[in-house]
Order: C-alpha cells, then sequence, then structure tokens
C-alpha cells in the first residue's frame, strides 16, 4: 500500500471557514483570558492594599481640624438676629438639639428663643419680689442646667431650665419650661445685695456662696422629704466667712462643695477650703500676667480656666503637695493670641471650651490634649458673650445686642500627637503620665488615650518571648541544619514547622489556665530548671565525650538530639524535685511571697513570664524554620573547605557558615518580631490586660493587639475611641508590614548573593 | 576514653551539645504540649470513680462523695497560717480537688479538701452519678421513683440488692422516656416553631416592605394577613402539643440521698444521663467513654456551654472555613496567575509580590479592624440601605456575621494561596510551556490545559494552608461574626437555606469563651482541653495532608526538571 503524499497536503487546508472562525474564536478567547485574568489579578491586589488605606482613612479624621460656619437660610449665611428680650446678658445657651436657644437678662427675663431665627418661643420674668433687682448671676453646672441669681435683697433664687420632646405627626417638638429646684421663694442668704454668687450640689446638699459689701457668706441647703406627702422640704443653714484681703469679682464653687475659688479684680486668685471644721483661705496667688478675664470650670468642676487680657489661657486644678497639702496647681497654657480674651464657653460632653479675644477671634481647645483646633474670626470688633451647644456642635455669638448661629464640626479635638505619645498631666493625677483609660461610668470623664502604655506593653510581651524564642530557635535551627544527620532533619523540621499551624487560642488558654497556676506554684522550680537543663546537657556530653570508643560508636554522630531527651526530661524532673528544698533554704519556703515582700515586685499570676514562654512558643517555629533555611542554603564547598583546612566543625559554623547565613538568621527574628507584636489570642488570655508601664517580668500589660480585641465591639462607630483603635490598628500594620519588608528585602538579596557562588 | 575538660571545651563541642539540647528541647515542648491536651482532652469522658469519705476538719465531719480531678501538694507553713490544725512535722500536705457535683445542695461543685484528713474511704457501688441540664452533676444514692407524685418503687439501703436494682432499671426506663420526650419537644420548638417564627418575621419584614414602597393594593396586605394567620393557627395547635408533651415529661420524679445525708426531689426530666460508675465493668466504661465522645461532638451545649457537645462550634467553623475556601481559591490563584504568567516582571510585580508576601505577616486583628470597619459598618451597612430598608433600624449585613467573617478570613488567607499557587507556576519548567505553545497553543490554552493542571497540587497545598490558617484564626473573628451562643445554625430548612447573615459559633473562640468568660471554670476546664484537642487535630490534619502533597509535587517536578 503507497500512501500519497501530496494529496495529503493538498487536502490540509486552513484557511477553510471553519478553520479560520476557530482561530479568531481561539484568538478572542486567549485575549478575553489575558484581559480577565489580569482584570482579576490587579483587583485582588488592590483588593489587599485597601486595607492600608481604609485604615488611613478612617484615622485621618482624627487629625482634621475642627470647621466652623455661619448658619445657612436660603443658601447664604443667615444674617445676625437682634437678641430677643431687654438688657444685659446674664446667661446664654442652648438646649441639646441646639434648637432652641435661652437668655436670662439682667433685667430678670428668660428668654426661650429659635436659635436660628431669634423668633421668642416663651418668655418669663423671674419672680423676683417687688422692689428688688438682680444684681448677679451663677450657673451650677451645665450638665444639672441649674442657675442662680442673686438679689439685692440678699437673697437668691434658683432656676433650671428644661425640656420636653414630643412628637406630634412624627415630627420632634421641643418645649421648655423652666423649674425652680429650690422652690420658687428666693432664699436668704445674705444681709445686702450679692454682688458674687456661686453654687454647686447634688441630689443630697446644696451649696451657695454670696459676696456682698459685708464679705463671703455661704449656706448649706439640705432636703427633708417629708413621708407622708412626699413634699421635700429645704432647709437653709448660713454662716459667714472668713474675711479676704482681695477685692471679688468672680467667685466659683467645686462640685465637692469644699473648694470655693475666687478671682480678684486684677490677676490674684485665691482658694478657700470650706472643710466642715472651719473655712480658711490657703492660697493666694497671681494667676495670670494681665487681668483676669475669664473664670470657669472645666467640665466636672474639677479644673479651674484663667483667661486674662493678654490673651493668655491656663488650666489649674487641685493637687497634693510634699506636705500631703491640696494645693491648686497651673498645669498648662494654651497658645492663644495677645489680644484680651473677653469670652469663654465650656464644652458640656467634653474637657474642651472656646474662647473669643477682642478681635473677634473665636478658639476652640481641648484641654487635654492642649490643642488649638480652631481659630477663625467670627466677628469684627468685640463680641461680649459666646455659647456652645450641649453637643458642641453649635455656636451662639453675641454683639452689639445682636446674636449669630454657628455650626461647629468638631469630631475628635482630644487627639493630638502630644495626647496619644506624650506624657500628659491628667485631671486627679500627681503629675504628668502615660496612661490608657478609654471608657468611665461618669458622663464627665476624661479619656485618657495614651497609647504609649499599649506600645510599651506590645514591646515588653514581644522582648520576653523574644528572650526565649532567639536562642532555642536559632541554636536549633543550627543543630537541625548543620549537624543533624539527614534521616532525623526530615521528621525534625516538617514536625516543628506543624507547630507554627497551631491555634495561638490554644496556646493562649493553656498559658492562662495551666501555664499560669503552675508556674505560680512552681516558681521557684522553673528558675532551677533553666539553671539545670543547660548543666545537665554539658555533663552528659562531657561523660559521653569520656565514654570509652566503643559505646560512643554505638551511636553515630548527629543523633545527640535524640541522647539528650531523656537527659533534659530527667533533668527536668529533678530540677522541680529539688526545688521544694531550694525554695525552703533561699526563699523562706515560698519564693512568690519573697519576690513581694524582699524584692518589692508586684508578682500578678498571669504575667509577662507566661506571656513570654507562650509566645516565645508561638514564635519558636518561625524563627526555627527561616533560620534553618538559610544556615542550610549556605554552599557545602564553603564548609568543605573549611573543615579540610583543619578547623573543627564547630569553628567552621561559626567563622564560616554563620556570616554568610546571618542576614538570613537576622530577618528570620524580624519576622518572629512581627509575629509577636501582633499577636493578640495569646497575650488576651495570658496577661490581666491592665495597661501598665513597668518592665517587671512578673506583671501583666496590655498590648495593642489585644487592647483592640478588648475594645473595638464596644466601642461606638465613628467616636474618637473608634478611631484611635483603628490608628492603634494602623501602627501595628505599619510597623509589621515594615518590619516584614525588611526582612524580605534582606533574604531575597540572600537568595542573589547565594546563587552567585 | 580521657579527655580533658580543657580541650574539649576549646573543640567547640559543649556548643554544638547545646544547640543539640535546644532542638531536644522545642520538641519535648511540642510532644508535652499536644500530650497534655491529649490527656487532659480525652480523660474528662473517662467516668471516673465516685469516692466517698467522712471529711475532718478542725472538728467538724461531713460526709461527702465526688470524683477525683486533680491532686497538689501545699507547703504545711501555709495551712498552719490559714488556721488549719496540721500535724507536727509535716513539710507539705497533699491536696485534692474533688467534684463533689450537687450544686443545688452545697453551693459550689468543687473543693479542695486535704486528703489526710479524709477517712473511712469507699467506693459504693450503688451511687450513682447523673448528669443534669441544670445545677450540674448529681452524686447520691437513689432511694424512690415516682409517677405523678406517687411512688413507684423505692428502696433504703446502700448495698447493691435486686432491690435497689429494681429501682434503677425503673429510674433508667423513666429517663430514656424523659429523654425520647424531650428530643420530640425539642424538635417541635426548634425546627417547627422556629420556621413559624422565621416565616412570621418575614411577612413582617414584606409587610413593612410594601409600605416603605407605599404600595396602596389591599389585596397584597390581605395576603399577608391571610398567611399570618395560618401561621397563627398552627402555632396554636403545636402549642397545644407541646403543652401535652410538658405535662407528661414531668410526669415523673426521683428522690435521692446526697451523701450528707440530705434527700432531694429531682424531676427526672432535668437528667440526661444517670449511670452507677463505681459498678461499671470495663466494657461498660469504654461504651459510655466512647457515647460521651459521641455526645461531645454530635450535641448542643448545655449550662452555659460548659456542659454538653459543642456540634454547633463545629458546624460553624465548617461553614465558615468553607464559604472562605469557595471565595478564596478562585482569587487566589488569579491574581497568582496574574502576578506569574501576565504581568510584566519588573520592579511593580517585584514590590506587589513583596507586598503580598508581607500581607501573611499582618497580624490579624488588624485584618479584623479592617473586616469590622469596611465589611461590616461601610459594606454592610450599605447594603442594608439599598436591599432591607424594611428591616431597618435593625442591621441585616450591617452586622457582625457569617458572611464577613468569611470574607475577612478569605482576605487574611488570600496571600498564603497566591504564594503557594506562585511557587507552584515557577516550578513547571520552561520547556512545558514552550512546548505547547510550539505546537499552536494559545497562552490561555496553554494555561488551561497544560500549566493549571500542573500547578493543580500547588493550589491545593495553598488552598489547604489557608483553610488550616483560617480554622484556628480567632482574634478577627472576634469583630466579625462569633458569638459564643447562636441560637440557631447558619444552614437550616427555612429559605433562603444558608443565612450568611447570621452569628455563627466558632472552636477557637469557644475555647476562648468557655476557658475566660465562663462563670464556672473549674466545670468547663476539661471541656475546652476536649475541644482544644479537636481543633489541634482538625488542624495538624490539614496541616499534614498539605505537607503530603507538597512533597509529592516536589518528587514528580524533581523528574521534569532533569
Amino acid at each position: 500500500m503507497s500512501i500519497d503524499n501530496t494529496s495529503l497536503a493538498t487536502e490540509l487546508d486552513f484557511d477553510t471557514p471553519a478553520a479560520k472562525r476557530l482561530r479568531k474564536f481561539r484568538a478572542l478567547k486567549d485575549k478575553s483570558a489575558s484581559v480577565g485574568i489580569a482584570f482579576g489579578g490587579i483587583s485582588v491586589i488592590v483588593a489587599i492594599l485597601l486595607i492600608f488605606f481604609y485604615l488611613l482613612y478612617e484615622v485621618a479624621p482624627l487629625f482634621h481640624s475642627a470647621e466652623i460656619k455661619q448658619w445657612q437660610a436660603n443658601g447664604q449665611a443667615a444674617a445676625p438676629y437682634e437678641a430677643p428680650g431687654r438688657g444685659k446678658t446674664l446667661y446664654l445657651t442652648m438646649e441639646e438639639q441646639a434648637e432652641i436657644g435661652l437668655r436670662v437678662t439682667d433685667q430678670g427675663e428668660i428668654i426661650f428663643f429659635d436659635t436660628r431665627t431669634g423668633d421668642i418661643l416663651q418668655q418669663q420674668n423671674i419672680p423676683v419680689p417687688a422692689g428688688t433687682e438682680i444684681t448677679s448671676f451663677a450657673l451650677a453646672s451645665d450638665a444639672s442646667r441649674i442657675f442662680a441669681v442673686g438679689l439685692s435683697d440678699g437673697k437668691v433664687l434658683a432656676m433650671k431650665h428644661s425640656y420636653k420632646s414630643t412628637y406630634p405627626d412624627g415630627k420632634r417638638v421641643i418645649t421648655p419650661f423652666l423649674e425652680f429646684p429650690f422652690g420658687e421663694e428666693p432664699l436668704s442668704v445674705a444681709d445686702s445685695a450679692v454682688t458674687e454668687l456661686a453654687l454647686n450640689g447634688d441630689e443630697e446638699a446644696w451649696r451657695i456662696i454670696a459676696s456682698t459689701e459685708q464679705g463671703l457668706a455661704l449656706a448649706n441647703l439640705s432636703f427633708d422629704e417629708n413621708f407622708i406627702t412626699g413634699e421635700v422640704e429645704t432647709t437653709v443653714d448660713t454662716e459667714a466667712l472668713p474675711k479676704l484681703r482681695v477685692p471679688v469679682s468672680k467667685l466659683l464653687l467645686m462640685p465637692d462643695r469644699r473648694w470655693l475659688l475666687i478671682a480678684g479684680n486684677d490677676n490674684k486668685l485665691a482658694v478657700m477650703d470650706l472643710a466642715a471644721d472651719g473655712s480658711e483661705t490657703t492660697q493666694i496667688l497671681d494667676a495670670s500676667t494681665g487681668n483676669i478675664t475669664g473664670f470657669s470650670l472645666l467640665l466636672g468642676g474639677n479644673s479651674l480656666m484663667v483667661a486674662d487680657d493678654n490673651g493668655g489661657i491656663s488650666q489649674w486644678f487641685l493637687i497634693r503637695d510634699d506636705k500631703n497639702i491640696w494645693r491648686l496647681k497651673k498645669i498648662r497654657s494654651f497658645e492663644g493670641g495677645t489680644t484680651a480674651i473677653n469670652g469663654m464657653s465650656m464644652e458640656h460632653r467634653r474637657k474642651g471650651f472656646a474662647t473669643i479675644d477682642t478681635n473677634g477671634s473665636l478658639r476652640l481647645y481641648n484641654s487635654t490634649a492642649n490643642r488649638n483646633v480652631l481659630t477663625e474670626q467670627v466677628v469684627t470688633g468685640t463680641a461680649s458673650t459666646i455659647a456652645l451647644s450641649p453637643r458642641s456642635n453649635a455656636l451662639l455669638v453675641e454683639q452689639d445686642n445682636k446674636l449669630s448661629f454657628w455650626l461647629i464640626d468638631n469630631e475628635h479635638p482630644e487627639v493630638s500627637w502630644d495626647a496619644l505619645w506624650g506624657e500628659v498631666w491628667y485631671e486627679g493625677y500627681q503629675e504628668p503620665d502615660y496612661t490608657w483609660q478609654s471608657s468611665a461610668s461618669t458622663n464627665d470623664f476624661e479619656p485618657k488615650y495614651s497609647l504609649m502604655p499599649l506600645a510599651f506593653g506590645t514591646l515588653k510581651a514581644a522582648f520576653y518571648a523574644m528572650l526565649l524564642a532567639t536562642p532555642l530557635a536559632i541554636c536549633g535551627a543550627i543543630y537541625t541544619a548543620y549537624f543533624m544527620v539527614p534521616a532525623l532533619r526530615r521528621k525534625v523540621k516538617p514536625f516543628i514547622e506543624l507547630m507554627e499551624a497551631l491555634p495561638t487560642v490554644i496556646l493562649g488558654f493553656l498559658a492562662g489556665l495551666w501555664l499560669a497556676p503552675f508556674m505560680e506554684t512552681n516558681l521557684t522550680g522553673i528558675f532551677v530548671c533553666l539553671l539545670m537543663i543547660p548543666a545537665a546537657i554539658l555533663i552528659f556530653a562531657f561523660a559521653w565525650a569520656s565514654m570509652p570508643k566503643h559505646i560512643r560508636y554505638l551511636i553515630p554522630e548527629g543523633w545527640d538530639t535524640a541522647m539528650l531527651i531523656p537527659v533534659i526530661i530527667l533533668a527536668t524532673f529533678f530540677g522541680l524535685w529539688i526545688a521544694d528544698g531550694v525554695e525552703q533554704v533561699l526563699f523562706a519556703g515560698d519564693m512568690r511571697e519573697w519576690i513581694t515582700t524582699e524584692l518589692g515586685i508586684n508578682y500578678d499570676q498571669r504575667n509577662a513570664l507566661v506571656v513570654g514562654i507562650a509566645m516565645g512558643f508561638a514564635v519558636i517555629p518561625t524563627i526555627f524554620s527561616i533560620t534553618e533555611d538559610a544556615i542550610f542554603a549556605v554552599p557545602k564547598h564553603l564548609s568543605y573547605g573549611s573543615l579540610a583546612l583543619g578547623a573543627t566543625p564547630w569553628q567552621t559554623l561559626v567563622r564560616v557558615v554563620m556570616p554568610t547565613a546571618s542576614p538570613g538568621i537576622f530577618s528570620a527574628v524580624m519576622i518572629g518580631m512581627g509575629r509577636a507584636v501582633g499577636e493578640t489570642m495569646i497575650v488576651l488570655m495570658a496577661t490581666g490586660n491592665t495597661p501598665i508601664m513597668d518592665i517587671n517580668i512578673f506583671e501583666g500589660m496590655r498590648t495593642l493587639a489585644a487592647n483592640i480585641a478588648v475594645e473595638m465591639p464596644e466601642s461606638e462607630v465613628g467616636s474618637t475611641h473608634f478611631r484611635i483603635l483603628f490608628l492603634a490598628a494602623f501602627v501595628l500594620f505599619l510597623f509589621t508590614f515594615m518590619v516584614n519588608t525588611l526582612a524580605e528585602t534582606i533574604r531575597q538579596h540572600l537568595r542573589k548573593k547565594y546563587g552567585s557562588l | 576514653m580521657r579527655v580533658s575538660l580543657k580541650e574539649w571545651t576549646k573543640s567547640g563541642e559543649p556548643w554544638v551539645w547545646l544547640n543539640a539540647g535546644a532542638v531536644a528541647i522545642c520538641l519535648i515542648m511540642v510532644v508535652g504540649l499536644l500530650s497534655l491536651i491529649a490527656v487532659r482532652g480525652l480523660g474528662h469522658f473517662w467516668p471516673a470513680n465516685i469516692h466517698q469519705a467522712d471529711y475532718t476538719e478542725n472538728g467538724n465531719t461531713l460526709r461527702m462523695a465526688g470524683e477525683l480531678v486533680e491532686i497538689e501538694n501545699v507547703p504545711a507553713a501555709q495551712l498552719r497560717e490559714s488556721g488549719v490544725n496540721v500535724p507536727e512535722g509535716l513539710e507539705f500536705m497533699q491536696r485534692d480537688l474533688m467534684k463533689i457535683g450537687n450544686r443545688d445542695v452545697g453551693g459550689s461543685d468543687f473543693i479542695w479538701v486535704l486528703d489526710d484528713f479524709m477517712l473511712n474511704r469507699t467506693t459504693p457501688e450503688m451511687m450513682f452519678a447523673a448528669e443534669r441540664r441544670e445545677w450540674g452533676n448529681f452524686y447520691g444514692y437513689l432511694r424512690s421513683l415516682k409517677e405523678n407524685g406517687q411512688v413507684v418503687a423505692s428502696h433504703d439501703g446502700y448495698e447493691k440488692n435486686a432491690e435497689y436494682m429494681n429501682v434503677w432499671n425503673k429510674f433508667q426506663a423513666s429517663i430514656d422516656r424523659a429523654l425520647d420526650l424531650h428530643h420530640q419537644i425539642e424538635e417541635i420548638e426548634k425546627d417547627d416553631i422556629g420556621a413559624i417564627n422565621y416565616e412570621l418575621e418575614r411577612l413582617r419584614l414584606k409587610e413593612r416592605s410594601l409600605q416603605l414602597k407605599e404600595v396602596t393594593d389591599q389585596s397584597r396586605y390581605a395576603e399577608i394577613d391571610q398567611r399570618r394567620k395560618e401561621l397563627d393557627a398552627e402555632y396554636q395547635s403545636l402549642q397545644q402539643v407541646l403543652l401535652d408533651l410538658y405535662t407528661q415529661i414531668n410526669r415523673d420524679t426521683f428522690t435521692a440521698e446526697a451523701a450528707g445525708g440530705q434527700v432531694l426531689e429531682i424531676d427526672v426530666a432535668k437528667v440526661v444521663r444517670a449511670f452507677l460508675p463505681n459498678n461499671m465493668s470495663i466494657t461498660d466504661k469504654v461504651l459510655h467513654y466512647f457515647a460521651k465522645i459521641w455526645e461531645f461532638m454530635s450535641a448542643d451545649p448545655r449550662e452555659a456551654n460548659t456542659e454538653g457537645g459543642i456540634f454547633p462550634a463545629i458546624f460553624g467553623t465548617v461553614m465558615m472555613v468553607i464559604l472562605m475556601a469557595v471565595m478564596v481559591t478562585p482569587f487566589g490563584v488569579i491574581a497568582a496567575v496574574y502576578l506569574r504568567e501576565y504581568a510584566k516582571q519588573g520592579f511593580v510585580t517585584r514590590l506587589i509580590r513583596i507586598a503580598v508576601n508581607n500581607l501573611a505577616g499582618v497580624p490579624s486583628i488588624v485584618y479584623g479592624v479592617f473586616g469590622l470597619g469596611f465589611f461590616v459598618y461601610f459594606l454592610g451597612g450599605h447594603i442594608d440601605d439599598a436591599f432591607f430598608p424594611e428591616a431597618k433600624p435593625a442591621p441585616t449585613f450591617g452586622t457582625p456575621g457569617l458572611m464577613w467573617a468569611s470574607l475577612t478570613l478569605a482576605l487574611l488567607t488570600v496571600p498564603v494561596v497566591i504564594v503557594a499557587t506562585e511557587e507552584g507556576l515557577s516550578r513547571i519548567p520552561r520547556a512545558v510551556r514552550e512546548g505547547s505553545l510550539a505546537l499552536g497553543a494559545t497562552k490561555a490554552e496553554t494555561l488551561w490545559k497544560v500549566v493549571l493542571p500542573m500547578a493543580s497540587p500547588a493550589m491545593m497545598t495553598g488552598v489547604i494552608l489557608a483553610i488550616a490558617r483560617a480554622a484556628g484564626e480567632v482574634a478577627p473573628l472576634m469583630l466579625v461574626g462569633v458569638v459564643k451562643l447562636a441560637p440557631s445554625l447558619p444552614l437550616d430548612t427555612n429559605y433562603p437555606y444558608l443565612h450568611l447573615d447570621q452569628k455563627f459559633m466558632h472552636l477557637g473562640f469557644h475555647i476562648y469563651d468557655v476557658g475566660f468568660q465562663s462563670p464556672n471554670v473549674e466545670a468547663a476546664r476539661p471541656l475546652v482541653y476536649a475541644t482544644a484537642l479537636l481543633l489541634v487535630i482538625v488542624i495538624a490534619l490539614l496541616n499534614l495532608s498539605a505537607i503530603a502533597i507538597r512533597n509529592h509535587l516536589r518528587e514528580k517536578y524533581k523528574a521534569l526538571e532533569m
């Protein structure tokens, strides 16, 4: 049979329409595959990189400045309106939603008005007895909404502005009304006109301080509820206070009702202790360089803010001095202008405040962060009064009897570089400190957002973990890569690498529930074992070296590890066994007790040592695996050369192999460190999670990661706290990313270097 | 052979030995940890003997019975300080942790006692242990069995005899009957009533959605009302059945005498299982042991997760991991193929490769934070606005849930898949690719028919490693969807069957929660060890299979590389 080659060739037509179609289709498929894969691939990579940008996006608002703009009506800034009511403003404030304003005038008028238009919603007169007039005014606190007026006959009348929300037809309607917490009848406090007034108190008792021409008078209010009628009876006890050498221009009473702060006529500031066993003036000091123009208590009433006519603003609070005596101390001053400040308004929910100077520049501050979040000229010339709304999102400015309404966007004033990373002098603290305390039960709490204790805790945990893991992992890797017989190496390496996959929640659980109590009872044993094990290894090794040859040759070289396992186990048991005796001899029977009493070191059950061991355990496989790879990858001919020249294996290792592999080992340590820094569950479970800054190995810590896990679920979305937790995550991300990149670059470099050898 | 210490030190031998010691220590630690978990986890299910003894401390005598849980030595000095009358000359005393159960009698079910003060120790054959649905275990002697308050059988002795066994057998029968009823009740409550409630909720949402869309067609509202009435009727009838079952299940009670002599009357319905551990043969014990293990794997948790099984946690973990694998596999492979086969190999690609590599080292909690902020609040919030306005203000996807958890973990593990797949792709010899291209195949065809099949074991390795990592990860899940007790499984018979918006239980979180947030840590601890053991086994198996596949792959291409 013959094959006709020529005819076959003619039959194969590559350009039939069908073949063409197929080719086109295949080309199209190819094209679409490459487009599709490129699109898919790039989008996955973008999605991964999105993490970085999203974290940044959540963190960024923390560092934005505040913004203020005038209320817009019909697309343009609303013109200032006539201040409702007659007389000079004594008090200006707003209700929660900033829809209704309240103005109290020295003519005794109380006017509730629409903050946007100035329309009067409700107007009443203070029920002043005939023939008397209002001579002074005092606000107890923004939160209580209680204020009082002093009258020319020495009497005082307290009032409270309240609001009720109703929803007829699904729309919110706020109705303002006035209450008289101590009755509508003015209380008699002094004999002559009250020129200055201060009051403060809580549900149980109130105290009113009135300044008259005769001096200061004090009135204690106590309430007795009649059990039958339920009526509350108010009893007033008055007493005179010691004379003051300074004239009184402003009075403030702190919420504990013990400390009276008095501003003099110029820059003098006096502190009076109204203790039960007799009142006395404890301090008279120069509060500022200029005359005091602003004198208010910050939210919570523990800090005094003093502003002067040189533009200086300072914060003061009471701390105990060396002799354990309370002293008012200047804590910080705020950056401002040099123009006289003539108005201050405190925020109702945060430790912040606003000031306005005689040029009409408005400044917003936060006291904890010592941050000036906004400086903006809101009026030209002098504004007489400013008032922040309870949510600090609106501001009323009064100038020449005209009011203007402003909206403020000031979400995160509590955050500044200093507040996050520096030492901050918090209210009630004896000295500046690094503190993390993000929430508390009271509303007037000062949030303490110092990331330092957390960063410190993170590094502390990582340090102790690395202290355990680095030597064990590197030494282990050296032996495995260089001395161990291949048969054993093939088993040991995957086994240890398998441990890398061990869920850390298991390590954390064992550390917290097994290791921590075990260590507490066997503390001496642990330390004895630390000494005992290396000693046992060396003794055994020397004994082995001294053995007759025929015994030594029974086990080939490279099996040392297998021989050592029983040795180490025995040494551990022996160590634990003699530990009790050692404890009796050295530590009077109880090492824990001894540490606390003799060394003065606190001992927590879940401490850094426990974390170090547990997290070291988690990090060992990482370091071990990379180090082992690095050492094993060192070309064999290098060590053969060295051995041939007569160096011992150990000398070859130290002088030849290790230097070559050192970048790899370094990168292994870095990657291990990255893992230790970001580890969450172990620290969460094996420490007490207290954010303290103490290097002590027997105390716990709180790390950034654990802090996120603890606080994130209960943090309010979009709040400063929420964003700071994002910042913590971002810091962790950046840190590990940089450490890993460094390690990775070194490794790639190393790989290239070996390639050339 | 004599060696001088000096020479031996000089040769560096000690260092070598210390290095060998380091490996040994690592190995001992690993093995020790695994055996600790295994022993404690598996030991829990063994029916331990109940010891009875008279405990005398400072003149007070108390008869107690319980299981021995733990032993420790306490310095005598410490005991003397706390006012215990320790005999002279003793330095240490043995202290035992006894599980005495009977929380409804004594208040706490674990006590520490001094071993030396326990007298008249016995292991009474007729002392029984009952696992209950509330108040933990009960230990005592069976006294009588009552039906509707009427005594059916009773016995007063402490010795094994026919009469006692008669009461005991009746008791067992009664328990079996109650368990059966309990099962029926559970079925109705969970499945039938659960389905009705679910549909009612859906109807409410449907109605609300009609209102929101301002549909005025009354017939559609009527339809909903009609269905609602049907469901209500169905519910009422089920309720009647339930009521019936409840009266039946509450028929029997039994009385038992605790070691201290108190006689208690307990509902049989409260008992899950009762047995006489001191009277069991080895076979019985082994059977009991496996029954307990099966219960652990297949039952729902009881008593704030400290008793019973962990089935929902296993189910939740598996569900989440499967979803994650479904998401991570295609995306990871596509990204790897793009990086290796399509992208121009330049500086940027190298940069991306390093970045992807390093993302595997970014702390998992960071992914959790990202998942919470981006997936849950941002994406979820927008999905709710767009698709579930009727459910507002209750969030549907705008709250942590199964979908977001698996998506977060997919993101966390995608670098693992990318790296493994890329490695696989790079191992395929050029010649193979070029051969295919030379035969006229397009790039896509080469990829699909030649390269990817050869790289598939590498992909498998990557996916398995990703799964192993995801199964053990807890920290991010705490933020994006895990709960300590989920009311229902994320997969059930109610439309749409798979509830991606639901929260779920997870083995790792279960360990954390039960071990650290539980009110009764002593009771919960063995269960946590068992859970940990299960998790370790699952993850070890996953990793071992990944290693096996990788080795197989290496062997396979060794031939090609020649």
